[in-house]
């Protein structure tokens, strides 16, 4: 009888038990107002209110009872898309008819329950010790699932796909902006960052010096940097023929990408040391030993044991230049930022959201896809 | 040892910075060249000391509440008690390190309101993380030996922990704090954006203004803090490591 019950189920179902007494949906009467608080009973229909009390109580119940994983997992996914469809539900049946300024948007219990159940997914798909394709796989099921939710229509009632609708082109535009710093400036602190990295690992007397005044670069607070590059980029825009025909400009995308680069280059560099230095003696010996040449046992012994480790960089600068790109917005560098600091200024959190969680969702997806591929690549290093 | 000759600059930078926020009018000059049209060259809108104070305060009791919920945490985990949790909380830190600061920041601000908590919010969450992480490092790779030692020794679990896993662990649990400590510092500066205290103020005045030298002048004073601070930290955890005779630094290498 003993290991009957799971210490980690109790904490979600308390979580769950929480959540169900907290509001689902919050109602206000327009973007800004203040909001009021509705029960699961009082934010659903009587019958979809049942409903989702009852898919609540039943993953609170797997989750207490030692059962298998997979059964675990299945439950807990199901609950998230019950809850993801109740929230919907909730916001087309708050709306009053033909109410234009009403905003309904998920409460904090939805969002413990949700927590609640995440948890349990996770706790489950670790236990199951997923690989990098499965894991990979998980996150296009998930986009997947989300586009699904966008394009059937179940959220057009919450507040943040309203703010989204008034605004849909902006925020097309703003999420290609996002991605060109946050990618646009790995692809420069890769190409400058992995061969300043093999030319400190090659030269002892370049390594300190280069790590150390990269490591003061991060020191320097974000947005201090952003403003700091406006001075010398103004004047290179001003003074040097051609540089402002070709997008330099002293505010804007021009110093955020720069930063953005500057901030990069550490792990990058780090990284390509690390991984370089960590090369087994014999292998370089071996290379040696078969005639190869300096630049053949770089490119085909060195490089190659050092990918999982340059590739870890890779990963620590995207999902970090993710979150970062959204201070450009501070300095007329756009992104999803735009969205954030908006928000914060006219005090409308659903316009905080519309920023944010696409930010959050792509450092995410970021952060397992290439996770998954290091594992890969460093399997397949012998 | 060269510990000499970067000790004095470290010295040296600390005396330039204690000067530059009680008599920051001596250094005018320097920053006049950055400034346009006569705008003043030092931050004007506030002490620039009281808001280092203020700045460090929040970054003090933020890292200080993160460093004790995620130690504990760690402790629980490491516990037969608390195993159930171990490989839980290792992918929930891996996912909690993919938020960005600037989202928790904006979605702290809708539950708490404007000012100082979203900050302290913010940046506790996010302290959490690098000291959670190290913690658990320095406690499941505690040499096998040592705990069979201590526990032939008769020692109960409490004894083991305090007097010997802990201690252990210290210097590793050290550079956990050190990270979020500069993360924080760094962070900080932009709790300005709703309406924390602190030098992100001078920063945003400067943005606002079209004015380089608060810019300049602000994330200075930000940078020069994090490198003093980092260096302490790291001086700290040297020691720490030289008196339990474990080399921490070289597997960081």
């Amino acid at each position: 009888m003993q290991q009957r019950i799971d210490k980690l189920g109790v904490v979600i179902a308390l979580t769950l038990a929480g959540a169900a007494f907290l509001p689902l949906a919050t109602y206000r009467a327009n973007r800004i107002a203040g909001g009021e608080g509705k029960s699961i009973a009082e934010a659903l229909p009587a019958w979809a209110a049942v409903a989702l009390a009852l898919v609540l109580v039943a993953a609170a119940l797997v989750a207490l009872i030692r059962s298998s994983t997979g059964l675990r997992l299945g439950t807990s996914l199901a609950g998230i898309a019950a809850l993801a469809l109740a929230v919907g539900f909730s916001a087309i049946y708050l709306t009053p008819e033909g109410d234009r300024y009403a905003r309904v948007a998920p409460g904090s219990g939805f969002w413990l329950a949700l927590f609640g159940l995440a948890i349990m997914a996770a706790d489950a798909m670790v236990r199951l010790r997923l690989g990098p394709t499965a894991r990979i796989a998980g996150v296009l099921l998930f986009f997947g699932a989300l586009g699904l939710l966008l394009v059937s229509g179940v959220w057009d009632g919450l507040s943040i796909l309203k703010e989204y609708s008034g605004r849909a082109d902006v925020f097309w535009r703003e999420a290609g902006t996002h991605m060109t710093l946050a990618v646009g400036s790995l692809a420069a602190a890769v190409a400058v960052g992995l061969p300043l990295g093999i030319a400190a690992d090659r030269v002892d007397r370049l390594r300190a010096p280069v790590l150390n005044v990269l490591n003061i670069v991060q020191t320097i607070p974000s947005i201090a940097l952003f403003g700091i590059l406006i001075a010398p980029l103004g004047w290179l825009a001003a003074n040097v023929p051609g540089a402002a025909a070709i997008g330099i400009r002293g505010i804007g995308i021009a110093p955020a990408f720069v930063a953005l680069f500057l901030y990069s280059l550490l792990p990058m560099v780090a990284n390509t040391v690390v991984g370089l230095r960590g090369v087994a003696r014999e292998a370089v010996e071996a290379a040696r030993g078969m005639g190869m040449t300096n630049a053949q046992r770089l490119f085909k012994v060195e490089l190659p044991l050092a990918a999982p480790l340059i590739l870890t960089g890779i990963r620590i600068v995207l999902v970090q230049n993710i979150g970062l790109a959204t201070i450009a917005a501070l300095i007329g560098g756009g992104g999803f930022g735009v969205f954030v600091f908006q928000g914060i200024g006219q005090t409308a959190t659903d316009l905080i959201l519309l920023g944010a969680v696409p930010t959050v969702l792509l450092a995410f997806a970021a952060a397992v896809v290439l996770d998954a591929v290091v594992e890969l690549t460093a399997k397949g290093a012998p | 040892m060269k510990l000499g000759a970067p000790l004095l600059i470290r010295i040296v930078v600390f005396l330039l910075l204690v000067l530059f926020l009680t008599r920051p009018e001596l250094f005018a000059p320097l920053l006049e060249p950055l400034t346009q049209n006569g705008a003043p060259a030092i931050y004007n809108q506030g002490d620039l000391l009281a808001l280092t104070l203020s700045h460090l305060r929040t970054v003090a009791v933020a890292t200080g509440a993160a460093a004790v919920v995620a130690v504990g945490f760690a402790i629980l985990v490491t516990r037969p008690i608390g195993a159930e949790f171990l490989p839980l909380s290792r992918s929930i830190v891996n996912i909690g390190q993919t938020f960005p600061p600037v989202a928790v920041l904006a979605l702290a601000v809708p539950a708490v309101g404007f000012g100082e908590k979203p900050t302290l919010i913010a940046l506790f969450l996010y302290g959490l993380l690098p000291i959670f992480e190290n913690t658990l490092t320095g406690l499941t790779r505690l040499p096998p030996a040592v705990v069979d030692a201590a526990n032939g020794m008769g020692m109960t679990e409490t004894q083991r922990l305090f007097r010997v896993e802990l201690p252990l662990a210290f210097p590793v649990i050290l550079e956990g704090v050190r990270l979020s400590t500069v993360i924080a510092l760094a962070t900080a500066t932009i709790g300005s954006t709703v309406a924390a205290k602190g030098l992100g103020e001078v920063i945003i005045a400067g943005l606002l203004s079209n004015n380089l030298a608060f810019v300049v002048q602000g994330g200075v004073i930000v940078g020069v803090l994090a490198v003093l601070l980092s260096d302490a930290f790291s001086a700290l955890g040297d020691a720490a490591a030289r008196r339990t005779g474990r080399v921490v630094r070289a597997e960081a290498a």
